[in-house]
């Protein structure tokens, strides 16, 4: 008896393993932890808002829908909103006009690369292109600022200049005195430059994926390759095409340097585009911010609460129209 | 991932575009070419287009014609089909001039800032308008390493982490989560700047460690992304064979999902680096700038290239400004690099 329970040693065998599918406690905790991290990214847009809000509310309070609507910038005794007068109409409207310039100027090369690069070349000089693209959307938005303001400016006034000339009765390509330097006209070819890589990358990859066999299809029943292509992929291709181009536009409209270093900013609201005069909320930012006293901060904090809206609706719009259109394709 | 074997044998037959681009085709091209060339030359003579770009512009304009009647010797399609060849890559061509422009221009007037020196002397006893042979950047470009490294510190995991939610955890919120990031690429970078300047400049003083944060959150949502895109191409399988070995979700994501995917989040950091590298909007209100060559990233204002651009251009004399132009060269050599590092350790996922 004593012998036989010697000979059988009960420790070595190993605890059963019970079978679940429940996590164990590690797991879990790695998963609450990931998932906190990934919260991070929303509790830094929501703080953004918050903190934006908390010291320009008080702007917003004195001023009202005005802060809006009215286009002087006073900062008054500097101390206090009291004396000051402050309106971001002007800056607004100019970011919009300014943008959706450059959405204009940018959107057929926009096409033409993405065809061009989708459906005109072979596979491996494409790949060369494409990195060449990416890179060109890497390009710090102070160097096309600084090649803006220092190479394109002469050329592109004396384009202006010729364009007021023959088509100076449309009432947006007239001016009031002849300069054409720093206008919104520059700063727009300067932004749609910068958003053509990142508004083609977008739409040569919805392009890509037009179906095959009706492009083949087109081709068999008689059409040329340009047939093809207005038959399938640009009807295809459209919303991601809308979708790149949004997201180029909220790029534009939050772009900073680039149009600081090449439009004059004028408190006024006009609509001649070829003048030297313009606005932009963002670089009305930056411009005021180095001698701004404390009342003027926080009206500059409230100009950036307006822009980080009108920028997150656009691109959350862009970025509904492309998973649309992803969706669609698959 | 899982049709993978079964959809190798249909690759092979994959469907091809229905035309061809014949070698052919180039020589085909040479007496259009020749004629556009010879039509231009006679527009830019006789009416008041000049210059390269006039010249470009004639010949465009001149060879839509030229193709167009080409074109017509067989059928109207065939012409709207050849005008449309020449308009769409003209259309290409024609955003490459000016990035050609910037290039060129950088390199060649940044080169007559660039000496030696250039890159072990400050500003600090230097004025913008002194001679081209003193002074330097080292302040700027050490400042810029400084607090790149520090946004990298903060804004890799959390992208990293932020990706893992939406491929590993698949929680609920993935999709809220990827529509957030979308959104906070959107974030203008003068807003991420204002908002460091509400939470901590205003509260202490221009810092580097406040720039690195601005660039933090400019920077998250490039590296969320593009981790997400690598860590897909995972393979199932692997993770698959991880749990049916008896390994824990945590085991397989950090010794067999991140180690699979270490080069394609490489590039991914080495992307998002590029991306902010030359943000300069969010530095005017957090990191300002300096000229003196300092490690100090608390307490007082840090250099950083994008600023030494900014500041040399503001300056706006003719010295200041080809030091502007030097800042530039260097800015872009060291964006140029990042990329380069990006494509080569990606390349080598690959195989």
């Amino acid at each position: 008896m004593s012998i036989a329970t010697v000979e059988k040693p009960t420790a070595a065998e190993p605890p059963r393993r019970s079978i679940t599918n429940q996590r164990n406690a590690s797991d879990k905790r790695f998963r609450a932890v990931v998932t906190s991290g990934a919260m991070f990214a929303f509790v830094v847009l929501a703080l953004i808002a918050g903190f934006l809000l908390f010291r320009g509310y008080e702007v917003f309070r004195e001023f009202g829908f005005g802060f809006l609507t009215s286009s002087t910038w006073d900062s008054g005794t500097g101390e206090s909103l009291q004396g000051a007068s402050y309106g971001v109409a002007a800056m607004l409207v100019g970011s919009i006009i300014v943008a959706l310039m450059a959405m204009i100027i940018a959107l057929p090369f926009v096409i033409g690369t993405s065809l061009f690069l989708e459906y005109y070349i072979g596979k491996k000089i494409r790949a060369v292109l494409v990195s060449i693209l990416d890179l060109m959307a890497a390009i710090p938005s102070i160097i096309y600022g600084l090649w803006g303001y220092l190479v394109l400016m002469p050329h592109a006034a004396g384009w202006a200049s010729t364009i007021n000339k023959y088509f100076g009765w449309i009432p947006i390509f007239k001016v009031d005195v002849k300069n054409f330097d720093a206008s919104p006209f520059i700063s727009a070819l300067v932004l749609g430059l910068m958003i053509i890589p990142i508004a083609s990358s977008v739409t040569r990859e919805v392009y890509s994926r037009a179906p095959q066999d009706q492009i083949s299809a087109a081709y068999a029943l008689g059409g040329s390759r340009w047939g093809a292509l207005k038959a399938v992929v640009l009807p295809f291709g459209r919303s991601g095409l809308i979708g790149g181009m949004l997201l180029g536009l909220g790029r534009a409209l939050g772009e900073t340097v680039a149009v600081l270093l090449t439009l004059n900013l004028v408190f006024k609201v006009k609509f001649q585009v070829l003048a030297s005069a313009g606005g932009n909320v963002a670089s009305l930012i930056a411009s005021r911010f180095g001698e701004a006293g404390p009342s003027e901060i926080k009206a500059l904090m409230a100009a950036g609460l307006v822009l980080f809206t009108l920028t997150l609706l656009v691109n959350f719009g862009a970025s509904i129209i492309v998973s649309r259109s992803a969706k669609v394709s698959q | 991932m899982s049709d993978s074997t079964s959809s190798s044998i249909l690759q092979e037959v994959q469907p091809q575009k229905p035309w061809v681009n014949r070698r052919q085709s180039v020589r085909e091209l040479a007496r259009p070419v020749g004629i556009a060339v010879l039509a231009a030359s006679v527009i830019v003579l006789v009416t008041g287009l000049a210059g390269p770009l006039g010249f470009y512009l004639a010949f465009i304009v001149s060879f839509i014609v030229v193709s167009f009647i080409d074109g017509m010797r067989h059928d109207k399609v065939k012409a709207i089909d050849k005008v449309m060849t020449t308009l769409v890559t003209a259309g290409f061509a024609t955003a490459f001039i000016p990035w050609a422009s910037i290039l060129f221009t950088v390199f060649q007037r940044g080169a007559s800032a660039i000496y030696l020196g250039y890159f072990t002397h400050d500003m600090a006893y230097t004025s913008a308008d002194d001679e081209l042979g003193m002074g330097g950047l080292s302040h700027a470009l050490v400042g810029s390493l400084l607090i790149l490294l520090m946004a990298s510190v903060i804004a890799i995991p959390f992208g990293v982490v932020t990706a893992l939610y939406i491929t590993e955890i698949k929680g609920k919120l993935s999709g809220v989560v990827r529509v957030i990031i979308q959104s906070m690429s959107g974030v203008p970078s003068i807003v991420a700047g204002l908002f460091v300047y509400a939470v901590v400049v205003s509260r202490y003083s221009f810092s580097g460690i406040a720039g690195a944060l601005a660039l933090s959150i400019l920077m998250l949502p490039t590296v969320a992304r593009t981790s997400e895109e690598v860590l897909k191409l995972v393979p199932d399988d692997l993770r698959s064979s991880a749990y049916a070995l008896g390994a824990s979700q945590m085991a397989t994501t950090f010794r067999i999902v991140l180690p699979t995917a270490r080069s394609g989040l490489i590039t991914a950091s080495m992307l998002g680096l590029a991306r902010v590298a030359g943000e300069t909007a969010p530095l005017i209100l957090t990191a300002y700038y300096s000229a003196v060559y300092s490690l100090k990233i608390t307490g007082q204002p840090l250099a950083s290239l994008p600023m030494y651009i900014f500041q040399n251009f503001s300056t706006g004399t003719d010295t200041a400004l080809t030091r502007a132009w030097g800042g530039a060269a260097v800015l872009l050599s060291f964006i140029f690099i990042l990329f380069i590092i990006a494509r080569v350790v990606g390349r080598g996922s690959r195989k």
